[in-house]
């Protein structure tokens, strides 16, 4: 390899030189970054890693960038948690959480992604950059390009949560909102990307912005002590970031960082926009697109890119897929919250409430280590809590009144564990 | 340009629009009007016009590529029949390749055959 990294097909194997390119020529099929590891093996160490900076740039080495590309923007390296409470809930004893909705700068792992795509938009000398997206990575293309003083053009389906609009908006981003959902905003950037000269990150740029994906799972490992886990079960919109974080590990066995293991890989979708679930469950080799209708817009990819990929790659390692109702993902983010402390998006309700059912179905054993993958937050989708909570009345700044406050409630509780709720 | 294969009472003419990627086997053409009747004739026809891409149109089983998508108007055409769907004139046909990202990676690492890629 030429460079310690360049684009290959992914089905007839032609390589090209590193350019903002994501489809083969030749057979039509995407190209993926392939780093040369052989290169990296000196480079990439536990010892070096532990004196890199405290973000994913910490694994430059295995990313596509320049040796010595310098990152204005510290995303990632977000805590793994120990979850015993939400375990104890679901029948787990051994369960993680990757927190990704503390991901800075914009509180979700596209923030990973986007770092890796902007880098290679400056390199390749774009000055304006985009992005076909559900949210996040309207967020995160939006910020980023803000540093590093980039214009953006940023597609959404017109439907999009308020505040993800807001999120966009305020970095001086050009919001472009679509009539249509995200699978046609998805196609007319692919058009644009064809027109104009633009850095598109999941379009052009994708193979670049997908290789952010393996620092969640760089970070699992490490994290975890240099160890892999024994399942790992990650939402799914175009599934690419489920294959990534299994490429993540199968480079730092490959390297000897972790110890050779077959972790299995479990994918989870919202009943309303489950593509790849159902592939799963059915045993296709071949996704059948859907019209999405779930409160999970952040997943809500009919037509999903990596969805063959992402079923290969849950099948390969012996997981499985599941998908939750709109009722279930609010409660799995409440139950999130209050069992954690963790307030995710609807996403996140998506792969906790998968996760549940996995373990009261059998498919993993209670005691073997489980890290959940939460991407993103949940002050981005308040909306899906709407109605979810009462505001009660305002009680005067008085000791006495708030001692009536308090018999009150006790006298409401009591009500309620009776069997009868007066209100 | 026309095709004459097609119905022989209506005039059916459809636009085809062709991603950048074909048009290394299209002689930079971009776009093209078919009076192809659905989409297995649409497919012959370009194949018929731009003999380059017929190879790198279909797999080695003979099925075109399943990162080839389809669009009609606005709408995935597996949503509307796929190969049954009949155009209408003054269709709109996009053909899109899938942008994918992801991996599984195992051939390059391990250097083994296996199915996931």
């Amino acid at each position: 390899m030429a460079h310690a990294y360049e684009l290959r097909c992914r089905e007839c194997g032609k390589r090209y030189n590193n350019a903002p390119l994501s489809i083969c020529d030749e057979c039509f099929s995407p190209l993926e970054v392939q780093c040369d590891l052989e290169a990296a093996r000196n480079t990439f160490t536990r010892e070096a890693i532990a004196q890199g900076p405290s973000s994913m740039w910490r694994y430059q080495a295995l990313l596509p960038v320049p040796d010595d590309y310098v990152a204005p923007t510290p995303a990632g390296w977000t805590p793994l948690l120990h979850a015993p409470r939400l375990a104890e809930r679901i029948g787990a004893s051994n369960l993680y959480i990757k927190n990704d909705a503390v991901c800075l700068p914009t509180l979700s792992f596209k923030d990973r992604v986007v770092s890796v795509a902007l880098a290679n938009a400056q390199i390749f000398g774009f000055d304006t950059v985009g992005c076909s997206s559900t949210g996040n990575l309207a967020n995160a293309v939006a910020a980023q390009a803000a540093r590093l003083g980039l214009k953006s053009y940023i597609f959404v389906p017109a439907d999009l949560e308020p505040a993800k609009i807001l999120n966009t908006q305020v970095y001086g981003a050009k919001l472009v909102r679509i009539d249509g959902n995200y699978d046609h905003v998805n196609r007319l950037c692919s058009q644009i990307a064809d027109r104009y000269n633009w850095g598109f990150v999941n379009v052009n740029l994708r193979p670049y912005y997908a290789e952010g994906s393996k620092t969640v799972g760089f970070e699992i490992a490490e994290q975890l002590g240099w160890r892999l886990p024994d399942n790992v079960v990650v939402p799914m919109a175009g599934g690419s970031l489920i294959t990534k974080i299994r490429k993540a590990f199968k480079e730092l066995i490959a390297l000897g960082l972790v110890e050779d293991k077959e972790v299995r890989f479990f994918g989870a979708q919202a009943t309303g926009c489950s593509p790849i679930a159902t592939a799963v469950k059915t045993g296709a080799d071949h996704i059948e697109p859907q019209r999405p209708s779930t409160i999970a817009r952040s997943l809500a990819i009919g037509n999903p890119a990596d969805g063959v990929y992402a079923t290969r790659c849950i099948r390969e390692s012996g997981g499985w897929a599941e998908d939750v109702s709109d009722v279930e993902i609010v409660s799995a983010i409440q139950e999130l919250a209050e069992s954690e402390g963790i307030f995710t998006e609807t996403a996140g309700g998506v792969t906790t409430a998968v996760t549940a059912r996995l373990y009261a179905h059998g498919r993993i054993r209670s005691d073997e280590l489980t890290v959940i993958c939460v991407t993103g937050n949940g002050l981005k989708t308040t909306d899906a809590l709407a109605g979810a909570y009462e505001l009660e009345a305002a009680v005067r700044p008085r000791l006495s009144d708030f001692e009536t406050y308090l018999e009150e409630q006790n006298e409401e509780r009591e009500l309620v564990s009776g069997g009868v709720r007066v209100r | 340009m026309k095709s004459a294969n097609s119905c022989q009472e209506a005039s059916v003419s459809v636009r085809v629009l062709l991603p950048n990627a074909f048009q290394k086997h299209t002689d930079g053409t971009r776009e093209i009007e078919s009076n192809a009747g659905n989409l297995p004739e649409l497919i012959t026809e370009i194949e018929t016009t731009f003999p380059a891409l017929k190879t790198h149109l279909r797999d080695e089983q003979g099925q075109v590529r399943r990162f080839i998508n389809f669009y009609v108007n606005e709408e995935d055409i597996r949503f509307l029949g796929n190969d049954k769907y009949a155009f209408k004139d003054g269709d709109e046909v996009l053909v899109i390749p899938s942008i994918a990202g992801g991996s599984c990676a195992c051939c390059h690492y391990c250097g083994q055959d296996c199915a996931c890629c």
